[in-house]
């Protein structure tokens, strides 16, 4: 059916065939309102297509197929079989990666050669880790008396709803699948609305993979509308969100009418300290990739700089030359290009908001601080690398995340300063800490507020660490073996052995 | 005119391949340095299929070399991802060669091709579960006082040698070789002198998957000699034994003497196969079939010691005969055969010297008991009846088509005579009732103790023997036990404690 695909050309030439449907049941479907979601270039702000927005009774159609299958054919799988059928999806994405890639930069505007090497790398290897661990997933036996024999069962969730942003669409895919089919759920993804596209060409790889219908579903929507559907669904055993905090709030009140389980990954404002007697090349390198990778649209960004007072303004110059000689902004298919646009129009508007924020409020603006128009023909969402200093811990621009390219720098006296400093937050997820010292980098990692620490780099996650925030940055940890809890209930079997009435 | 490196065989089944026939060391075939070859026998047909080089403790010597050099190389440093991607890479390769290593295994040990396809495909599954330990062996942090760091860390052990037998030859190649490289270790593998083909056309992938030289070392050779070598090197860190107890015993006794190097052994069984009055006998039968003729009894587990509740007793023995007789013994090429030759001329006479010594001693013989034809060391599946529990037949392993079968009373009984043994390898009982199951499962003194079924093993599942059928598990998770050593780090976070 034609109105379930279109056929494409990318900027860099690659052609495809993209997918425009709701993928339920290992089955391209149109969504019941026929209703889309066009998704624009944020390079130059022309659109690319438009695809199939799910409503309620999609999400409905949807839980049924995933609890169809989850009774069904996937219950009983043996678990090794089911780590070879995400062997073959690892390695199917390994054989697409360039037609993924490319959807992908299109899509968020991320450069093409990162998401090459390293959004695509994540995707393959994650899933490719979990594979491992389906039939590595152990109960316990319990000794207690020669009266009974005790045990726990790893039991599946169930249906499990995900929904997963577009800042490595991808990608955060694969954090989501990983240790849900790992552990033998099956799944209802709401992809973002914001990169709509990626997500529909890797559903045909799950069906190439093997998987039976209805294990992985997958749907494009609003968030307001199919992901609230899916946050109260009663069919759903589960929901993981990944996104901002405040609509993560929103998940977890949707979700207590149900009393689902629930884990989410939201928003953070995680400060990156810097020691005199740390090695301060490097801090300025990490601290750069640190904030302005991705477009600094990172939940893990390490947007709050805090530097020792006696090199803080040997920090600041070096930052910014590290940011004018690495930050190159441009189209992202171009190999030279650092920096691509924000993901939208209002998350560009919202970059920009905070710039305004940030000079209204008194803080000092050290480089950037405004819209980008140089690329091609002036269009597309691009921001200048933006660095604002002397920045008091009140101001919105210290206490709330922006999610661009934009970091605030702060000084400090010493450790208690510091560490104050980093924990005056609400947020939690990550942190970063540079100093030689090796007391004192883990006396610090065990007093920051945080889920995750950093000694001496920045964003440096691995797929096979528990990843994931304290405070207002979360509830649940992905990734790792730690991932495989939130998709698992424990089940006790008691048998009675000799307690008779 | 000396053998080449390489011979043009063909098989029934998968028609000419290559056969190296050199060892495999850093990546490469060589000629041993004192060009020594032995003859391997078809064990169909008695005749040769052809000769391969022979390992001495010279070549020993060179392969622990360069699996050092390994060692404390590049694969030092390497990932652990990467070591599961190489895993998959040979588990992927495994599936893709399996009709020709089918072949060659039972060219080479004489089990039924459709036997062999399924050890292959069991081969690839272990190596790939291991390649997903890979990435997921981790240690702990251990938090004692504020004023300290600590951490544990699960090393690999090393150079490990491992010395494989000759019942299930590529299964138990990858058993060995999948949980050693998943930890990090680099191997040297001696395969059994009655089967060192398949191994060597699986070596031949170890290059085509990606390893880097000398991480995994191949060669073919004798215990006496090459095995013996491996054994008491002072450069292995690490041997891994199956084969018998009175072997495992002197690979003990050899590590001790040398360099105290860490020692896992899985050794011989009589394991017994029990059936209670209250089981599926239908299904029993079938399992107790299974349980001591698949692989012509040639297996460490075998349920070769039946036990049957008085109660059904005769009737069972009759359906049992019944059953035992319908197993086709024949030509492993062949799509019905079930059983095929013993794997050599020692293990056939060893096998009819016990048949003669249960007929010496009184025991019936209810069915076989005799050659089967007159070429290939094919025996008839022989059952024993009207048995006392001293007779040799009862008491040592035969490792042949040959079981003893005998009644029982109580389940109180049934425990005593399954544990009065000094091997403790595996077990079986039937029943339908719950708490007789888990009882006895607990009271019996044997690594694997199955329920309803009999020689149903499985990657994930830890295997290894109780008493002297071994030291130690394989398979599962617990087999990275065996390739890891701890090491606890302590960092000081605080002053000095004394002046």
């Amino acid at each position: 059916m034609s109105d379930l695909s279109v056929e494409l050309t990318a900027p860099n030439g690659k052609k495809y065939t993209q997918p425009t449907g709701l993928f339920i049941n290992n089955e391209w479907v149109a969504s019941s309102k026929g209703n889309k979601i066009t998704s624009i270039n944020p390079t130059d702000e022309s659109e690319i297509a438009s695809v199939h927005a799910a409503e309620p009774e999609d999400v409905d159609k949807a839980v049924e197929a995933a609890r169809a299958a989850f009774k069904g054919p996937w219950r009983d799988m043996p678990s090794t079989e089911r780590g070879d059928l995400m062997y073959k999806l690892s390695q199917l994405v390994e054989e697409n990666k360039e037609v993924l890639a490319t959807i992908e930069t299109w899509d968020n505007g991320k450069p093409y050669a990162v998401a090459l090497a390293e959004d695509l790398a994540e995707v393959s290897g994650c899933l490719k880790y979990y594979a491992g661990y389906a039939d590595k997933i152990h109960g316990q036996v319990i000794d207690t008396s020669p009266a009974k024999l005790a045990y726990t069962i790893r039991e599946p969730v169930g249906v499990c709803g995900q929904i997963i942003p577009w800042n490595y669409p991808l990608g955060m895919a694969a954090w989501k699948l990983g240790p849900a089919l790992a552990c033998g759920n099956t799944v209802v993804m709401k992809a973002a609305e914001q990169t709509p596209l990626s997500i529909l060409f890797f559903a045909n790889l799950i069906k190439e993979a093997g998987f039976p219908p209805g294990v992985v579903n997958i749907l494009n929507g609003h968030g307001r509308i199919a992901g609230a559907a899916i946050a109260q669904h009663p069919g759903i055993d589960k929901v993981a969100f990944t996104g901002s905090t405040a609509t993560g709030k929103e998940i977890m009140k949707m979700a207590s009418a149900t009393m689902k389980n629930i884990t989410l990954e939201t928003g953070g404002k995680s400060p990156l300290l810097v020691f005199d007697d740390a090695d301060l090349d490097q801090a300025v390198k990490w601290a750069h990739i640190g904030i302005m990778s991705n477009m600094g649209q990172i939940c893990t960004a390490t947007s709050r700089i805090l530097v020792q007072e006696g090199i803080y303004d040997k920090f600041v110059d070096e930052f910014k030359k590290q940011v004018k000689e690495t930050s190159k902004i441009g189209d992202p298919f171009s190999d030279e290009t650092f920096q691509g646009p924000q993901v939208t129009k209002a998350q560009y508007d919202r970059v920009l908001s905070y710039i305004e924020a940030g000079k209204s409020e008194g803080a000092e603006l050290a480089m950037g601080g405004e819209a980008y128009k140089n690329v091609g023909a002036g269009k597309g969402f691009f921001v200048s690398p933006t660095v604002f200093i002397n920045v008091k811990s009140t101001m919105r621009v210290f206490r709330e995340e922006v999610f661009g390219p934009f970091v605030v720098i702060v000084s400090f006296k010493d450790e208690e300063e510091a560490l104050e400093k980093a924990n005056d937050t609400t947020y939690g997820l990550g942190s970063a800490v540079f100093t030689k010292d090796i007391v004192k980098a883990h006396r610090l990692a065990r007093k920051i507020e945080a889920g995750m620490v950093w000694i001496n780099s920045s964003q440096d996650s691995d797929f096979r660490i528990p990843f994931g925030g304290v405070k207002q940055s979360g509830i649940g940890r992905e990734l790792g073996e730690a991932g495989l809890e939130a998709y698992t209930n424990k089940k006790s079997v008691h048998v009675n052995l000799g307690t008779w009435l | 005119m000396s053998l080449g490196l390489s011979v043009q065989l063909e098989t029934p089944h998968a028609g000419k391949y290559e056969q190296p026939t050199g060892l495999f060391i850093n990546n490469e075939f060589v000629k041993p340095v004192d060009g020594k070859t032995f003859e391997v026998l078809n064990p169909s047909t008695e005749e040769v299929i052809c000769s391969v080089y022979e390992a001495t403790e010279k070549d020993v010597d060179i392969a622990v070399a360069a699996a050092r050099k390994a060692f404390e190389g590049p694969w030092r440093k390497e990932t652990p991802e990467n070591r599961g991607k190489l895993l998959n890479n040979l588990a992927a390769l495994f599936e893709k060669n399996l009709d020709i290593l089918a072949a060659v295994e039972s060219l080479d040990n004489g089990k039924a091709v459709s036997m062999a396809k399924v050890d292959i495909g069991m081969a690839a599954g272990c190596l790939r579960y291991y390649g997903g330990w890979a990435d997921k062996i981790e240690g702990k942090v251990i938090d004692t006082t504020p004023d300290t760091f600590n951490y544990i860390r699960k090393e690999p052990i090393g150079v490990c040698g491992q010395i494989i037998p000759w019942n299930f030859p590529l299964l138990m190649w990858s058993w060995k070789i999948g949980p050693a490289i998943a930890c990090g270790n680099t191997v040297v593998l001696k395969s059994a002198e009655q089967t060192p083909l398949g191994a060597l056309v699986a070596a031949k992938l170890i290059k085509e998957a990606g390893f880097p030289p000398g991480v995994v070392n191949i060669i073919s050779g004798f215990g006496k000699v090459a095995g013996a070598a491996i054994s008491s090197h002072m450069d292995v860190d690490k041997v891994a034994f199956t084969g018998s107890t009175v072997v495992g015993r002197q690979i003990l006794k050899a590590a001790a003497g040398s360099n105290l190097k860490k020692v896992t052994l899985e050794l011989g069984g009589k394991s017994p196969n029990i059936v209670f009055e209250d089981a599926d006998i239908d299904n029993a039968i079938s399992w107790v079939n299974f349980g001591i003729f698949f692989n012509h009894g040639q297996c460490c587990c075998a349920g070769s010691r039946i036990y049957v509740q008085e109660s059904i007793y005769d009737k069972f023995v009759e359906r049992f005969k019944e059953r035992a007789s319908k197993n086709v013994v024949g030509d492993p090429f062949a799509k019905d055969t079930f059983q095929g030759p013993q794997v050599s001329q020692v293990q056939f006479d060893r096998i009819m010297n016990y048949i003669k010594a249960g007929k010496d001693a009184g025991a019936k013989v209810e069915i076989g008991g005799n050659r089967k034809g007159d070429k290939g060391y094919f025996i008839e599946p022989t059952i024993f009846s009207n048995v006392t529990e001293d007779m040799q037949i009862v008491k040592e392993e035969i490792f042949g088509p040959v079981c003893s079968i005998s009644k029982f009373k109580t389940k109180e009984e049934a425990i005593r005579v399954g544990n009065s043994t000094t091997y403790g390898l595996a077990a079986a009982v039937h029943t339908k009732s719950l708490n007789t199951a888990i009882e006895v499962a607990n009271a019996l003194k044997a690594g694997t103790v199955w329920v309803n079924t009999y020689n149903t093993l499985h990657h994930q599942m830890p295997f290894g023997g109780f008493k002297e059928s071994g030291i130690g598990r394989e398979l599962g998770e617990d087999a990275l036990a065996n390739y890891t050593q701890t090491k606890t780090v302590s960092i000081r976070l605080g002053d000095a404690l004394f002046g």
